[in-house]
């Protein structure tokens, strides 16, 4: 990894620290050109990861980060792109591979990607109201129609947030056998007469 | 005189253009046996041939990295298994290793080689299955009953280990569970003598099988180029002839202490990808013998696990330090220092990768797993076109994915 020509080469690429692998932040619109030097100039050429992480007080919000591989020097190099909902550009032209990932960015995080060849969701549904790895979507889910508005016009269901009463994921809240001893938990607060 | 008039192969090819029907839309799975779980493949077809694959996923989307983002560390560990449901001990380890990266823990030798030995008796699980219902899609029935049979014995060795067949939460962050059971590893020596002679048995069955080779050899080739470009890992970019493995080019727990090679395919086609399994199976009983001879004695934690792990339940109830410790570790988690680190095992369906962003304290701020069967299954839509229908389960088996880990 020849880090000195790289920040050479984009003036706006920073180094930063880290304890396992190169780092570097690159300006946002610049990333795609920087894949694409990575991959021809340094042999980086494998796109491992590409994922999001939320920063709701950062600004700009939304952090892309790549981590790219080189199969012939063995070596790893981690990218970090800044974005709010602003577009970064895709790097699926580069590598394929990418466009599943930013699919799965888009999905979890609302992050747009320009000149992505299929941008639609990937793990939700397409309907699908929220972007849920954001950090003021609840753990439990919110409340929306089922995907299929006619089965909902049948059954009248809708997709509803997961009881977090006993642990996260108590299938159903209400009344539980007490042969589930850790579904009394909620007893603690009962007023019991006393015996 | 008669005249004979040519007519250009051209010309009937045209004609038969003109005859073509309307191209169909078909539904694979999500639930149909060749597509291993939940994966739903919306296929356009021509006749027989498909012209246009898109997979559908997240049917067993689970919101793994939510759930991450909501509990401490320790707490993950049973999360883990259910990544990729068929080699658990070993999704346990990489994400053990990813966290002591980021906490700067150094594993003891014993320690490691268990790792070793639990992560390649999870490859070897993972390829038994693979082989097996692979076999099955291509319409062998036979093999999956002889290789389940050894998977029986693989599990009963899980559960003697670790007290659960399927789910194991071995590994913890900074050790392991327990220590090895009295006479563990023989019997790991009996099983290894045993899944060799099986593996004799599925090679004569299957290599040579006419039927076998007529149903993978040269459907779907993956160029090595192809290969790299969609970020494939493990055994199916090995079989595309690329030499790279992680547990030898960035060993991890001790690797590089042991002799093995790799197998590497030539054409990327389905049977390479199934040859090349196969030795994997035979080079992971070669590791799991020298894991056996050498394994060091000593301690099987890290020396700073006390930060991580429980202490014993007769101090706590005793000794003040130790309560509290114990009220901490439960209530907050281990303090794991602030910082990111990107760690990716060879798993058995490919690199599995943990990137951790920590802000400190006991809960990551952001951890994102990198599933090998998401990136594999990214590369349908550019393989499957041109292929048959009955092609596109040589195809899916070839791939060796599990959804679990997919949809995460």
């Amino acid at each position: 990894m020849d880090a000195a020509a790289l920040t050479q080469k984009f003036s706006r690429t920073q180094s930063l620290k880290s304890i396992d692998m190169p780092t570097f932040a690159v300006a946002n619109d610049e990333l795609a050109e920087v894949v694409r030097y990575l991959r021809d100039n340094q042999g980086f050429d494998l796109l491992a990861d590409l994922c999001g992480v939320d920063w709701p007080n950062r600004s700009p919000r939304f952090g892309v980060v790549l981590h790219l591989l080189s199969t012939t020097n063995k070596e790893y190099v981690r990218l970090h792109a800044a974005c709010d909902n602003d577009a970064v550009p895709s790097v699926s032209s580069i590598h394929p591979g990418a466009n599943w990932h930013e699919r799965e960015a888009y999905d979890m995080f609302g992050i747009t990607f320009t000149g992505h060849p299929d941008p639609r969701r990937i793990l939700m549904w397409e309907s699908y109201p929220y972007h849920p790895l954001r950090k003021e979507f609840p753990l439990a889910g919110i409340e929306v129609p089922l995907p299929a508005a006619d089965v909902a016009a049948v059954t009248g269901q809708k997709v509803e947030p997961a009881p977090m009463m006993g642990g996260p994921f108590v299938s159903h809240g209400g009344h539980m056998s007490g042969a589930e001893p850790q579904a009394l938990d909620q007893s603690w607060n009962e007023e019991k007469p006393k015996a | 005189m008669k005249t004979t008039k040519e007519i250009s192969l051209g010309d009937i090819a045209a004609r038969s253009e003109e005859l073509r029907g309307e191209n169909m839309t078909l539904n694979m799975g999500p639930s149909h046996p060749a597509t291993h779980g939940v994966l739903r493949l919306s296929l356009e077809l021509d006749g027989d041939k498909v012209i246009k694959c898109d997979p559908v996923i997240g049917y067993l989307h689970r919101g793994d990295e939510k759930i991450a983002e909501n509990m401490t560390y320790n707490q993950f560990v049973p999360y883990t298994d259910r990544l990729d449901y068929l080699a658990p001990l070993a999704n346990n380890v990489a994400y053990a290793i990813a966290v002591e990266r980021l906490a700067g823990l150094k594993m003891p030798e014993r320690c490691e080689a268990i790792r070793v030995a639990c992560c390649e008796m999870a490859r070897i699980s993972s390829h038994l299955l693979g082989i097996g219902v692979y076999a099955m899609d291509t319409g062998a029935w036979t093999v999956f009953m002889y290789t389940f049979n050894e998977r029986e014995k693989l599990y009963t060795l899980f559960e003697e280990l670790t007290g659960a067949r399927f789910t194991t939460s071995y590994t913890r962050i900074g050790g392991l569970t327990r220590d090895l059971p009295e006479g563990w590893l023989q019997r790991v020596e009996t099983f290894c003598d045993g899944v060799l002679k099986t593996i004799d048995e599925v090679d004569r069955l299957l290599t040579r099988n006419g039927i076998f080779l007529e149903r993978t050899e040269g459907i779907a080739p993956i160029s090595k180029e192809l290969a790299l470009s969609y970020g494939l890992t493990g055994p199916n970019l090995r079989a595309s002839g690329i030499p790279f493995d992680l547990r030898k080019d960035k060993p991890y727990s001790g690797y590089e202490k042991y002799e093995f090679d790799i197998p590497v395919g030539t054409k990327g086609d389905c049977f390479d990808r199934y040859l090349v399994r196969m030795e994997e199976i035979r080079q992971s009983v070669r590791i799991l013998r020298q894991v056996i001879k050498t394994m060091p004695g000593g301690a099987w934690y890290a020396e700073d696990a006390k930060k991580i792990f429980l202490p014993p339940k007769a101090k706590i109830m005793t000794k003040m330090e130790e309560l509290i410790q114990n009220f901490m570790l439960v209530t907050e988690g281990p303090q794991i220092p602030a910082g990111e680190v990107y760690f990716e095992a060879e798993n058995p369906k490919g690199s599995l990768g943990f990137y951790i962003v920590s802000n400190g304290g006991g809960v990551p701020y952001r951890l994102r797993i990198r599933g090998p069967s998401f990136v594999s299954l990214s590369i349908l839509p550019a393989i499957v076109p041109g292929n048959f229908l009955t092609d596109v389960a040589s195809i899916l088996g070839s791939l060796d994915f599990v959804m679990g880990e997919c949809d995460r």
